[in-house]
């Protein structure tokens, strides 16, 4: 499998400044894992070069209230009329490895709507788009970390992987951390959806515990009387190294 | 508490459901200090075909060599017209663009200085997790002291530094060819 060398000794002839620890070993998909067929062709075939964190890493853009309007985390508001499906609240914190909250960060979302259909010009799947619903939201995360929004549970939809393949319902999500070695795209599940153990983009992840980590869980307290059932998604960035001072048991 | 980093997943094909709203492939309004420049480009895949449906992200200095961060504690001037991040979706034929301004030397481990460069990190269907690249700049004469250039095979350097469009000294070109004979050199960090 290409593209995935560690190459330790040139991390530590050019040493790190206030560097981040690399991602937990089997945590990360590979590039290319051929039951997703798009890999095959979209995968570094030559090795990756270990890069030391530079400024140029660890700094990274920096977003703020101008660049976020407050009704983009609400995606059943974004048009004049309510959009169909099952209302959620999706909501939770954006940490780094050390557990210390990442704050005032940009979250963006985007979403198939209910019945399974994004409104984008090469989805073509039998399913009716839905007038009053886009499926983009963004939102900055607060002092804590936190981070929340409106709106519906988004089908499975059928895709041309393999025969009879569907994606299992997710949200996609995409994060600015503090420094550009944060940066992260992921997808969020839903609990007990049959078809994660089909879905090869899950599967890619080596790692079990991290696969159901990208699995959110019901959250009773954040759902709305009458209105709205909640999901609760935690997402953990990348950490910074721990001072040498801790590293005598290693 | 210990947490490990959340696994990456594709943007799959609908990205620009999500990103387009926040496209900025103008970096440098006017009164950004600098030379201006244009990085054009396009995304191929292992087969040569262009990539339509990807995501080119640059971010960069200022052109005091400067970024525009807090954790940048250089003495040099911050530019409030810019602030270095910009995002281009991929056209019809793979193409990406960005107009800028060409970055200053910013400082490199152990206190050595790195050329000039732009970061690009490059997000599309079939990725399971994003390419980490750099853009270098032709006729620079500190690339030859680079420090991450020089961890590159001679060989494959000239992957990561653009070329003077035809006529046009002020438009760079430079293509990300995410797999095959001239692969582009990517990063893992």
């Amino acid at each position: 499998m290409g593209g995935e060398i560690l190459n330790t000794v040139t991390e530590k002839m050019l040493g790190a400044i206030a560097g981040y620890r690399r991602p937990y070993f089997e945590s990360q998909p590979p590039y290319l894992y051929p039951p997703y067929r798009s890999t095959v062709k979209r995968s570094p075939s030559r090795p990756l070069i270990l890069l030391p964190h530079t400024l140029s890493e660890i700094t990274g853009p920096v977003f703020g209230y101008d660049d976020v309007k407050p009704t983009d985390c609400d995606l059943t508001r974004q048009h004049d009329g309510d959009p169909l499906g099952e209302r959620i609240v999706v909501s939770g914190r954006l940490l780094d490895e050390n557990s210390r909250p990442v704050a005032h960060a940009l979250v963006e979302l985007w979403q198939a709507n209910a019945a399974g259909r994004y409104r984008h010009v090469v989805d073509d799947h039998d399913a009716p788009l839905d007038p009053n619903f886009t499926g983009c939201g963004r939102v900055l995360t607060d002092s804590e970390g936190r981070y929340r929004f409106v709106t519906i549970k988004p089908g499975a939809y059928p895709w041309r992987n393999h025969y009879n393949a569907w994606r299992p319902a997710h949200l996609h999500f995409s994060l600015f951390g503090i420094g550009l070695v944060q940066r992260l795209v992921t997808q969020m599940y839903f609990p007990g959806d049959p078809l994660l153990g089909y879905d090869p983009m899950y599967n890619s992840v080596p790692d079990e515990k991290a696969r159901l980590r990208m699995i959110s869980t019901f959250d009773w307290e954040n759902t709305i009387p009458d209105n709205a059932l909640a999901f609760r998604y935690d997402i953990v960035l990348r950490g910074r190294d721990a001072t040498p001072m801790d590293s005598t048991r290693s | 508490m210990s947490l490990i980093t959340t696994s990456s997943q594709t943007v799959g094909p609908y990205v620009k459901i999500g990103f387009e709203s926040l496209a900025i492939e103008d970096l440098a309004p006017a009164g950004a200090t600098g030379e201006r420049i244009t990085l054009t480009g396009r995304v191929l895949d292992g087969d040569g075909e262009p990539v339509n449906d990807g995501v080119v992200e640059i971010w960069q200095a200022n052109a005091h060599g400067k970024y525009a961060h807090p954790e940048d504690a250089q003495d040099k001037p911050l530019d409030t017209a810019f602030r270095g991040f910009g995002r281009s979706l991929t056209r019809t034929d793979g193409g990406f663009r960005f107009t800028t301004i060409k970055p200053g030397a910013v400082p490199g481990p152990g206190g050595a200085t790195q050329a000039p460069h732009i970061v690009v990190t490059v997000f599309m269907r079939g990725l399971l997790k994003h390419l980490i690249t750099r853009v270098y700049f032709p006729d620079e004469p500190t690339n030859a002291d680079d420090l991450v250039l020089k961890l590159v095979p001679q060989e494959r350097r000239a992957s990561l530094i653009a070329k003077h469009a035809p006529g046009d000294k002020a438009v760079l070109e430079w293509n990300v060819v995410v797999q095959g004979k001239d692969e582009t050199v990517f990063f893992d960090y």
